[in-house]
Formats: structure tokens, C-alpha cells, sequence
């Protein structure tokens, strides 16, 4: 096993520039770094506003780094091509948001699976794997054949955990993962988290939840450290 | 991996106005590719210069054919573009009217495309069309009757199956859900979506809905006054919008 980071970020820094609102620049981040090892956890923390989130879709490929490197698994998602991300997100990172984004039509089931479907695993063992972590998450099966668009907001956050959970990526950013769910679900995520870790994935994550955060997390880095300095 | 379609500097004028400038990208197996922006920006003359409907006034066009491997479509003879329009290539329409024959009956549609390859057994053409019928939720006993008698929403899903049945490699889509109730617009949302993943195909879809996109696309291209004003992931450029009139167009639509 090697012990390179799956995960490395190298003097990354982000702003935003308000083009219709006098072209404001409003810088977020500078000099980032930090770097996730296969098995290990690490907890992103910082007050609100701190820019937990902005770095988590920096990583994912969802906003634009200024510059700076961020490794991710050999591919460096500041540079990289839309084609080299979409593969990237579909092959190793996985991303569980605290919001689904539903698709009209589409049966919870096949939500859950598809992950799995698009890696070009079996459609029966996919379908199984799906089912399974469904079970886990207390999905009522009566509700697995429906479109989760109708679903109660816990409900479809543990549709996204098991979609989120369904592959085995070598790399996962999760926001707020155990964010309003019961003790019982609460409890079966972080269990899925800790299995994540055993077959080695590098986990990155937001927990407000400090008894969450101590159970999973191995260390954390707190972002305030990467808030420009006032100009 | 060799792209499908390599676009290099196109550019169409109309006279002293521009259609489009300097547009060039390239497009792999698999991906599909949303074209953003106003009316007027230039992304239906883009559309039609790519899929060789309407003649630019410079650039290239290389598509990756099957046999020849790469080829400049726009210096290809008119009898060469139209097996290529039969065959490899597909076009939906914003008005189904202009993409099906409207005096032939549903089944006549699909299956002329069939025999326009070289299908010739009446049963297996039937029985394909039937099937194509069925992938878009029309249902078989539909087969006989004419486009006219069918609402927007299935016509729409008729010239889809039209255009799939022969097997394309690349759609081009131009305001597929354009004047379609919101309902409507889902489940040809759905089943587009569906048949893209299922048959690997690659698509270029024009369209001025940003939901519609993030749909179905992979990568988009934001255009303005006929030129390219930002590309990226279409995750990206909708989340974090680097150019001026992309974060306008993003702020204006409206929240429900």
C-alpha cells in the first residue's frame, strides 16, 4: 500500500468576482493545504462562512480554484479537462451533499444504483447492493419503487447517503452526512463511514455533530487558517 | 480516445452581422454538450453549421467516421452528408412537424428510417418500429394513426424514436422541450436522458432552459453575440460562473 495522499491540496486560493455588481472581488481562500490519506477521516471545521463548503466543491470540481494544486487521486481537478472530472467523480470521488437532487421520474432504487450501473457493475447486484443499504437506512421498501421527488427531507437525505455509499470510491467528500437524522440512522451512517474507512477509502467531511466528528474523524483542519487576510 | 467531432473556427455571417465567430471545441464518445444562451446568440446558426444544415463561412466540422475515421463534414459531397444524416448522425427538432412526415402514419415514420438503410422485411420493420414505439411510452395500439392525431408531447417522443431507431452516434438536439408543458417536458427529460446512458450516444442539445441542461448535459458551452463566452463542466459553470453574462443568466432565472 502506499502511503501517498489520495486527497492533497498545495497553496489553493479561490475568489469571486461579481461582475454585475461593479465587479466586485471577493476573495475566500488562500493558501489551502492539506491532504487525505487512503483510511483516514479528516473533518473540515470553522465557523459558518469559513468556507468549509466552498473547499469541499473546490475539490469536487464544482468551483473553480483560482490556483493552487488539488490532487485527487493522480489528477489534478484545478486543471484538469470536464471529461478527466466526470470521470474522476464517476471512477473514485464521490461527493454525498446534504441535498438530493432528484430526477423526475426515476425510481429510489435506480437512484441508489446507479452509481453502480455506470461503473459497469451487474444490474442485479447493483439493484441488490442498492436494496441493502436502503434496508439499512429504513427506507420503507413500499417506497422503493417510487421516484424519491415526493419523499419527506430525511428521506431523501438517506436515499442521497445510500446513492452516496452504493459505490466503493477510493475518495469521498461528505457535507453534513448525519445532519437532522435520529440517533438510530445517525448511528447506521457513521457505521457506513467507519466501513469506508476499513477498505481504505480517504474521507473528507463537514460534521457539526462533535460526537459524529469524534467517533469517525482521525484529525482536523480548520479553515479559518486559509481566510485571505483583509485587504 | 479520439474525439467524435472536432470543431475548429467556425464561423457564419449574415451579411455584416455575425451568426457566430470563431466556435471550436471538441466532443468525445458518451458526452453530451449543452449550448446555452439568449435568443439571438448565435446558437441555432452554431447548430445548424455543425450538423451541416447550413454552411459556415469558415472552419471545420471533422466528424469521426466509421469507416474513414476522421473527415471534414462541410467539404463532403451532398450525397456523402446525407448517408451520414441517415446513419450516423440525427436531428430533433424544436417543432416536431419539421422532423416527421406528417401524412404517414406513426409506424411509417419510425420504419422509414429503417428502410432508408436498407431494412427491407416488412414484419421486422414493423415489429422495430413497434419496439422504438414502446421505448418512448407510446403505446402499440398508436402505431397506425397519424402524427396529427397525437398531442405536442408525443410527437416529440415519435421524432426522437424516428431519429434513434437507426442506431446514431451523434444527436443533435435543438430545444427538444421547447413549448412543452412542464409535465410533459420531464418525462421527455427522463426518457432522453435515459436513452443517452443506454445507447452511449453523444449529443449536442441548444437549448435556453439551464434546468434542461443540467439534466441532461455534461459539459456546456455559454455563447453571446455569437461567440463562446464560457465552457466547462456543466455543474461548474452553473455554481460558479466566471463570465459577467453567465452570472446574469444564473441570477435571472427565477426559483420555484
Amino acid at each position: 500500500m502506499t502511503h501517498d495522499p489520495v486527497i492533497a491540496l498545495s497553496d489553493v486560493s479561490k475568489s469571486f468576482v461579481l461582475h454585475n455588481q461593479g465587479g466586485a472581488r471577493i476573495p475566500v481562500m488562500a493558501g489551502a493545504d492539506l491532504s487525505v490519506a487512503a483510511g483516514e477521516c479528516v473533518a473540515l471545521t470553522g465557523a459558518s462562512g469559513a468556507g468549509k463548503s466552498t473547499l469541499m466543491r473546490m475539490i469536487y470540481g464544482n468551483y473553480l480554484a483560482a490556483s493552487g494544486r488539488i490532487m485527487v487521486a493522480g489528477v489534478d481537478v484545478a486543471k484538469a479537462e470536464p471529461r478527466e472530472i466526470l470521470s474522476l467523480r464517476r471512477q473514485t470521488l464521490g461527493y454525498v451533499s446534504q441535498f438530493l437532487r432528484v430526477v423526475p421520474r426515476v425510481p429510489t432504487r435506480e437512484v441508489v444504483a446507479e452509481p453502480l450501473l455506470v461503473t459497469g457493475h451487474e444490474r442485479q447486484e447493483a439493484m441488490a447492493r442498492a436494496e441493502r443499504l436502503l434496508a439499512r437506512l429504513n427506507i420503507p421498501e413500499r417506497l422503493w419503487d417510487l421516484s424519491p421527488t415526493t419523499f419527506s427531507g430525511g428521506e431523501q437525505q438517506r436515499v442521497n447517503i445510500a446513492r452516496g455509499f452504493a459505490y466503493t470510491y477510493p475518495a469521498m467528500l461528505l457535507d453534513e452526512p448525519t445532519a437532522s437524522l435520529d440517533a438510530e440512522n445517525r448511528d447506521t451512517v457513521l457505521t457506513l463511514i467507519e466501513e469506508a474507512k476499513a477498505r481504505g477509502a480517504a474521507i473528507l467531511g463537514i460534521f457539526h455533530d462533535v460526537a459524529a466528528r469524534e467517533r469517525v474523524c482521525d484529525r482536523e483542519v480548520d479553515v479559518s487558517a486559509f481566510t485571505p487576510a483583509a485587504a | 480516445m479520439t474525439p467524435l467531432l472536432q470543431v475548429q473556427g467556425v464561423s457564419k455571417y449574415y451579411g455584416a452581422r455575425i451568426g457566430c465567430e470563431d466556435v471550436g471545441f471538441e466532443l468525445y464518445p458518451g458526452e453530451v454538450m449543452g449550448i446555452v444562451g439568449e435568443s439571438g446568440s448565435g446558437k441555432s446558426t452554431l447548430l445548424g453549421c455543425l450538423a451541416g444544415q447550413l454552411a459556415p463561412d469558415a472552419g471545420e466540422v471533422l466528424f469521426d467516421t466509421r469507416g474513414e475515421g476522421l473527415r471534414d463534414t462541410l467539404k463532403m459531397s451532398e450525397p456523402e452528408r446525407r448517408m451520414l444524416g441517415r446513419t450516423d448522425w440525427a436531428f430533433v427538432h424544436q417543432n416536431a412537424r419539421d422532423g416527421l412526415r406528417m401524412g404517414v402514419s406513426a409506424g411509417g415514420n419510425v420504419g422509414e428510417r429503417l428502410m432508408a438503410v436498407g431494412a427491407r422485411h416488412y414484419g421486422q420493420i414493423r415489429g422495430q418500429a413497434i419496439d422504438w414505439l414502446g421505448r418512448v411510452e407510446i403505446s402499440e395500439d398508436r402505431v397506425d394513426d397519424r402524427p396529427g392525431m397525437f398531442s405536442g408531447g408525443m410527437q416529440q417522443r415519435l421524432q426522437i424514436a424516428r431519429n434513434l431507431v437507426t442506431g446514431p452516434r451523434l444527436v443533435f438536439m435543438d430545444e427538444p422541450t421547447g413549448g412543452l408543458d412542464v409535465s410533459v417536458q420531464a418525462r421527455l427529460l427522463d426518457l432522453l436522458r435515459g436513452l443517452v446512458r443506454e445507447m452511449g450516444l453523444s449529443a449536442i442539445i441548444v437549448t435556453h432552459d439551464l434546468a434542461v441542461v443540467r439534466l441532461l448535459a455534461d459539459r456546456l458551452m455559454v455563447m453571446k453575440d455569437g461567440h463562446v463566452v464560457e465552457a466547462g463542466l456543466t455543474d461548474q459553470v452553473l455554481d460558479d460562473p466566471q463570465h459577467g453574462y453567465t452570472q446574469l443568466l444564473v441570477s435571472s432565472v427565477l426559483q420555484v
